[in-house]
């Protein structure tokens, strides 16, 4: 990966020929109709800044962050434009400029980026302690005494956005090694960082799967980040850090596939060999490993996924696709299909499915009004299909849209689509 | 001369300080539409949301001798919307309501601001159908097609975006309102002023509103996929449906270079070991449907056709469509550089025009793909290119001037649907010849004396 926009390779900006079928596909032109907001516009912006008749500006910078990355323009983009590298490289060079940056931003960046998201000891401690904030009763105390008044402004807004922290985490519930009756595979699973802290649930359900269709899984119980988060907020040399301590930790050529459940950090996982490229002893390691990075949805469908004997009732299901599932994955039938082979389910399409529902990573923090505007379309359009149950395959996005459920009073739960395949197994035992 | 801030400040308070961008990065983006190597930073950019904020910003031009280049999603492929140089933008984006559908009289009556997809969509609610649809037709505005005179995948058997205008509002070079045609069928008073408009390329006044004519929505529709070994029975089984006295909506034609593309990016299994493949769609009642569907299908095998694929369904047509109208954007799958061309012969001189293209191609080593409308003649040969090659880009404009001149020997014009511009302004006199150059010219002056309106497209 390059540092700036200039020393990129040119021709990387010369491929958008600004046809402008992006624009329909970008939630910021169509909440704004500015062009400026619009994927094509931005890569205007950038080539401006590469052949110097633009400053690296403060206004820059704001587009940038307002940009979701939602990569939906990815999708749209007949002549294959690589937005995602261009919009990375655009924002490592706002960050290292040092542009728009406050007191209060540089620190919580310190905290999270730079430190927590590090270190993953330290980051599950820190989960432990919210834990415990939340168990004692303490979180409801402080917001009946109004304690929670006294946080900075921009804590105060996330403070009743903070997800309930998991009682226990993944290497709790999941064994570093674990066999199917009759092995065919050998996987590694990928447990996260929001993942096992707040839905290790889920990557317990995602090793089931994987056992029920002969995967033996494994699961070290110290994982590192995967770099998503610092990556796509301008920090690649920690998203290359933390890219080499993945390929160390599972050596790709050892096993099949390498499992993600979370298609936010799927899209990056897949793409260390453009992250890797300039580092010779990596880089080869990086090709090997790109190749074995697989969403769940995609593997187990690619293995002819076992259809489960029993199913969950009746049960009417509707599906959100993760932008970065997706338009950066390409994984769309996958999760669909998955959840058609549970008996008994019925699966109607949500509208705009593909659209984003705001939470982009951080940039529901970052970008609270348009995120807010977003949640809103994406939970009327879920309460609109009727479904009880809304499918979904990425932390952050189960996060937003189950809030923005609760909002709008709906009782409609949000599952993924592997918690469904894995009670389905579970309801086959029950049975028998 | 930049913008005394008088008149900022006049125009802030006509349309709205928010919809007045002058920052730099707020104009950047539109400095350009979808034309390739044309770009001109505009002085500002203004957003009105109605016509009389249209009208009394054009007044302030005029007063003040300011040019005015109007646009809506800036995917013209002549270089039309791009900014001339010191002018004011004004973006028609806003204007986006559809005012009414009515199903008696089938028409719509919309702002020019509305995508030209969504007033079909409106018709749809209503079993009706809006036939002209261009490549962009997801985010292209009603407003630019008129000014275009686009055309569309269906122009065989429906015609083009002039073919359904019925009312024009127009906002006139001084600032006055006009309104031109009506909801009547038949109309004859006067001279027809809307046509005057329609396709003038926003040099003669802005289109604000339109009213349009919609027909019954065909009820039944099959879409057809041949390839072919050679361009020419491509290019004959067009001919032969034709005098078979059928007129299919669309014969859509691309070339392995555009194939290859086309299939890069929508993976929809188009095969890729051909020459030609062949998009054909007929539309209308079930019966008539099924029996021209049948006749072309056996056409397409008695002229050589190989492959044959029939979508099964609607979502199958729909891919296959949308897989030809994403053809100009995927060649630029290729090259840095993608320059588009728009010559159209008479329809028994297309075989002779494709290869003429592939020789001269040939002969300056140029990369070209070729696609369009077989069934209208019009061709659509891409250049695959880098603009900051100095010596390939002489080579194709060599090669451009070739294309021109056999064009018009064959009895052709220089561009079929995408409109003169700043592109094919060159040749526009050779085409038209010296009195009707002159004319054109003197109904811009008549109309617009100033010179402000779009100044320096179509003609100097």
């Amino acid at each position: 990966m390059k540092p700036s926009l200039k020393l990129l390779d040119y021709s990387i900006l010369q491929q958008c020929m600004h046809c402008g079928m992006c624009l329909p596909a970008c939630p910021t032109y169509d909440a704004t109709k500015k062009e400026r907001h619009s994927p094509r516009g931005r890569i205007a912006l950038m080539r401006a800044v590469a052949d110097e008749e633009l400053p690296l500006s403060p206004a820059f910078a704001d587009e940038m962050s307002y940009c979701l990355g939602c990569l939906a323009c990815q999708t749209a983009c007949p002549a294959g434009v690589d937005y995602s590298n261009l919009l990375e490289t655009a924002r490592a060079e706002v960050q290292s400029a040092g542009l728009n940056q406050t007191f209060t931003s540089r620190l919580w960046r310190a905290v999270t980026i730079r430190g927590l998201f590090m270190r993953p000891r330290l980051l599950r401690f820190a989960g432990r302690l919210l834990w415990l904030y939340q168990r004692l009763g303490l979180q409801t105390a402080f917001r009946k005494l109004g304690v929670t008044k006294l946080l900075p402004k921009d804590l105060r807004r996330l403070e009743p956005q903070c997800p309930t922290i998991a009682t226990q985490f993944s290497p709790q519930l999941i064994r570093p090694i674990e066999s199917p009756t009759k092995k065919q595979y050998r996987v590694a699973l990928l447990t996260g960082c929001v993942q096992d802290l707040v839905f290790s649930d889920i990557n317990r359900d995602t090793a089931d799967v994987l056992l029920a269709n002969g995967c033996e899984v494994h699961t070290p119980p110290v994982q590192p980040c995967c770099g998503s988060l610092h990556a796509h907020n301008g920090e690649a040399t920690l998203a290359q850090v933390l890219a080499r301590r993945m390929i160390d930790l599972f050596p790709p050529a050892q096993f099949d596939a390498i499992i993600t459940n979370a298609g936010g950090c799927g899209n990056h996982l897949r793409h260390y060999g453009p992250l890797l490229a300039e580092d010779a002893t990596y880089r080869p390691l990086a090709k090997i490993w790109d190749t074995k990075v697989k969403d769940i949805h995609e593997w187990i469908m690619e293995q002819d996924c076992r259809a489960p004997r029993a199913g969950l009732g009746d049960l009417t299901v509707t599906y959100h696709d993760s932008c970065h599932l997706t338009h950066g994955q390409k994984v769309t039938k996958q999760p669909r299909e998955l959840l058609k082979l549970i008996p008994g389910l019925k699966l109607v399409e949500l509208p705009e499915a593909n659209w984003c529902c705001g939470s982009a990573g951080i940039y529901n923090i970052t970008q609270p009004e348009q995120a807010e505007q977003l949640l809103v379309r994406k939970v009327g359009h879920v309460i609109g299909t009727g479904a009880s149950v809304l499918a979904t395959a990425n932390p952050g996005c189960h996060l937003q849209i189950a809030r923005g459920l609760r909002q709008a009073g709906s009782a409609t739960t949000l599952l993924q689509p592997v918690t469904l395949l894995a009670r389905a197994y579970r309801a086959e035992k029950k049975s028998a | 001369m930049p913008l005394a801030d008088s008149i900022l400040s006049r125009l802030r308070e006509i349309v709205g300080a928010e919809n007045v961008l002058t920052a730099e990065e707020d104009v950047i983006p539109y400095g350009f539409d979808g034309t390739a190597a044309l770009k001109q930073r505009p002085q500002a950019v203004i957003l009105p949301l109605d016509t009389s904020q249209v009208a009394a910003c054009v007044k302030l031009a005029a007063e003040n001798k300011i040019p005015v280049v109007t646009r809506g999603s800036g995917t013209g492929l002549s270089g039309g919307s791009v900014p001339s140089e010191g002018c004011l933008v004004l973006c028609l984006v806003k204007m986006d309501k559809i005012i009414s559908v009515d199903a008696t009289n089938l028409t719509v009556r919309a702002q020019c601001g509305v995508i030209t997809a969504a007033i079909d969509a409106a018709a749809n609610k209503h079993g009706l159908f809006y036939p002209p649809d261009p490549g962009s037709m997801k985010i292209s505005t009603i407003g630019g097609n008129v000014a275009e005179n686009s055309g569309g995948l269906r122009g065989l058997k429906y015609g083009v975006t002039r073919d359904y205008v019925m009312g024009l509002e127009v906002v006139m070079p001084d600032g006055q309102i006009a309104r031109f045609g009506n909801a009547c069928v038949k109309d004859v008073a006067g001279y027809s002023m809307k046509d005057l408009f329609i396709g003038s390329e926003g040099t003669l006044g802005i289109i604000t509103e339109v009213l349009l004519k919609l027909l019954p929505r065909p009820t039944a529709r099959r879409t057809m996929l041949a390839s072919y070994a050679r361009m020419e029975d491509a290019a004959n089984t067009v001919s032969a449906i034709i005098a078979a006295k059928i007129i299919p909506c669309t014969l859509e034609f691309l070339d392995r270079m555009t194939i290859g593309c086309v299939e890069d990016y929508a993976k929809i299994g188009l095969p890729r070991d051909c020459e030609a493949l062949l998009l054909m769609e007929t539309d209308g009642h079930p019966a008539a449907v099924a029996d021209e569907s049948e006749q072309m299908l056996a056409i397409a095998r008695a002229h050589g056709a190989g492959n044959i694929r029939v979508a099964q369904n609607d979502a199958e047509a729909l891919q296959l469509a949308t897989a030809r109208r994403s053809a100009f954007s995927a060649l630029a799958r290729v090259r840095p550089t993608t320059i588009l061309e728009d010559v159209t012969v008479p329809r028994d001189k297309l075989a002779e025009m494709v290869a003429f293209i592939a020789e001269v191609a040939k002969k300056h080593k140029l990369l070209v793909g070729t696609f369009g409308h077989m069934g209208d003649g019009n061709l659509h040969p891409t250049f695959l290119t880098d603009e900051r090659d100095v010596a390939e880009m002489a080579r194709v404009h060599d090669a451009l001037e070739e294309i021109v001149t056999r064009t018009l020997a064959l009895g052709g014009t220089i561009t079929g649907e995408h409109g003169v511009g700043l592109a094919k302004k060159p040749w526009l006199k050779r085409q038209v010849g010296d009195n009707s150059y002159a004319l054109m010219r003197q109904i811009k002056h008549a109309l617009d004396p100033q010179n402000l309106l779009n100044p320096g497209k179509i003609f100097d």
